[in-house]
């Protein structure tokens, strides 16, 4: 199985994938959630065993509760459903930076052995062969949070031995470092790939196989990384997403492609109203 | 405080190399003003905005900017923003320079602006690449009663702030209702406030907590009934999702790019009537 949205029997990688950080998600926790795989993976744990999860999105809509995925951070489906709307700096400070947010879930281009993320050019900086998105709320998040989940697919080229451009931090170099710089947050506890998970190993921070998906070998996960993968005395083999989960996770795609094909209209004369 | 015709606002306040903030996170993004001022064929302009959405796509890629600040720049939820690439990976159709930050940073630097203060300070725990690659642009300080190790972001104080908002009352007054992201912060950075709404009404009826923007802030008001699409205005219009992923095609070429915005925005007088060649008037 190599990465990429593939068929497994009865489910989609894609699938097992926001299943498994939907696990990662306990009852109640506060969430900073990004678009996509995150959003998916927080709304189905919210339907299911985390009801009172608290998912805040940066575009400062807080306690949002959306009945269809939004395809943007900032979709009205948001604001509608949120406990209050808040500005974006009082976002990344009165919740972010004031120590207010358990989970914070980031995706990235490259990630390392410690954690660290890139999410900005692949090539050199002032010469990109790849001009990426950039920042955005990542370095805050992955700084502040208490603990950060981070949701890619593997492959050589996302998983490197060497960074192109350190965007995020995770654990810096390794062995304390990001304890010694006294970053708030706990760092990278998790990160979900297409093939299994991989958490920190306690002292060094360095990213170790812990789990993987039924059907894929450890020589798989190995095959799509960059750097030499250690893999954890008691690796397991987690149980494929079950029924309940991927009919809820379908239903909630089902009515997100649904809603987003509906067409805009927009009245260019507005009725009299005053 | 005047409402001028769209056109005569941009003409009015938007100048060859002016520092420009059109601000909107996601929702109320002014795109009938960027319109505009690619069909006035604006140059050089220091573009502001934490995430440049389509229409800087298109004003970069019809070659109104020579610089840009920003914190994120992709299309959301899609992809890339092909013009913006093209734009630092092969300098087309033009060089563009740019100042990086995030947006928790151009946030408290949009603050700063507001506050007349000269810097924001933000906690700062490491260097990354971005640190590195800044150099001076930011420095770190020490806060004199911890001792801790702060970051320093320098003010952004934008020559003039473009909005979309819901309403203007009589006398001028704003009223914007929804996910604001930083626009308050960035309209009172500005030294002029250009504001485009969805209707003229009476009176605002807008709770004493609101988010106004006194008439006396706002240097122009226009009146454009979907001057956000293709983002969103709060109870007047959906965000139109099938066209930020339809961009993603028409962006892809820079042929298929330039007949666009020629068939579109440049072929149409105003935004009424580009809004009915995209057939989304009702």
């Amino acid at each position: 199985m190599s990465g990429g949205v593939q068929a497994s029997g009865a489910y989609t990688a894609d699938e097992m994938m926001t299943v498994t950080a939907a696990r990662q998600l306990t009852n109640g926790a506060v969430c900073f959630v990004g678009i996509g795989l995150p959003s998916a993976a927080c709304n189905l744990a919210r339907r299911t065993h985390a009801p009172e999860l608290v998912l805040i999105y940066e575009s400062g809509t807080v306690g949002a509760r959306p009945e269809v995925l939004p395809l943007s951070i900032g979709d009205g489906e948001l604001a509608d459903t949120a406990d209050c709307v808040v500005s974006l700096p009082e976002v990344f400070t009165h919740y972010l930076q004031r120590g207010r947010v358990d989970v914070g879930f980031l995706g990235a281009a490259q990630i390392d052995r410690y954690g660290n993320l890139n999410t900005t050019v692949i090539g050199s900086y002032s010469h990109p062969t790849v001009r990426l998105p950039g920042s955005g709320g990542a370095p805050e998040i992955a700084a502040h949070a208490r603990e950060v989940l981070v949701i890619m697919k593997q492959s050589p080229r996302s998983f490197v031995p060497r960074l192109d451009f350190l965007t995020s931090c995770g654990f810096l170099g390794g062995s304390g470092e990001r304890d010694r710089a006294g970053f708030p947050g706990r760092g990278p506890q998790a990160v979900i790939t297409d093939l299994g998970v991989l958490r920190p190993d306690a002292r060094a921070g360095e990213l170790k196989l812990t789990a993987l998906y039924p059907g894929v070998s450890v020589e798989d996960a190995r095959g799509a990384t960059g750097w030499p993968l250690a893999v954890a005395d008691d690796l397991e083999t987690l149980p494929p997403p079950e029924a309940g989960d991927l009919r809820v996770l379908r239903e909630l795609h089902a009515r997100t492609e649904a809603a987003h094909a509906t067409p805009v209209r927009i009245r260019l004369t507005a009725p009299e109203r005053h | 405080m005047p409402l001028l015709p769209l056109s005569e606002s941009i003409a009015t306040h938007v100048l060859d190399g002016a520092s420009v903030a059109l601000e909107g996170f996601t929702h109320l993004i002014p795109f009938a003003a960027g319109h505009e001022i690619i069909r006035q064929r604006r140059r050089g302009l220091h573009l502001i905005r934490m995430t440049p959405d389509l229409i800087h796509d298109q004003m970069i890629g019809m070659g109104c900017a020579d610089r840009l600040t920003f914190s994120w720049g992709g299309n959301p939820g899609v992809g890339s923003l092909h013009r913006l690439r093209d734009a630092i990976e092969r300098q087309w159709p033009q060089p563009l320079a740019i100042t990086e930050h995030t947006h928790a940073e151009i946030g408290a630097a949009y603050q700063a602006g507001a506050s007349g203060l000269p810097c924001a300070l933000m906690r700062h725990y490491a260097d990354t690449d971005l640190d590195r690659a800044r150099g001076a642009q930011m420095r770190t300080v020490t806060c004199p009663f911890s001792g801790e190790r702060l970051l320093a972001v320098p003010a952004i104080t934008p020559d003039v702030t473009i909005l979309h908002a819901q309403q203007v009352d009589r006398k001028g007054n704003v009223v914007i209702r929804g996910i604001i992201g930083a626009a308050r912060e960035a309209a009172l950075a500005a030294r002029r406030l250009v504001v485009t709404v969805e209707e003229e009404v009476k009176q605002l009826d807008a709770p004493l907590n609101a988010i106004v923007l006194p008439h006396w802030l706002v240097t122009a008001v226009s009146v454009v009934p979907g001057g956000a699409h293709p983002s969103y205005a709060a109870g007047f219009y959906e965000r139109d999702n099938r066209f930020y992923l339809e961009w993603d095609q028409i962006a892809r070429d820079r042929g298929r790019f330039q007949q666009w915005m020629q068939e579109h925005v440049l072929s149409s007088r105003d935004h009424a009537e580009l809004l009915a060649r995209l057939r989304v008037a009702a």
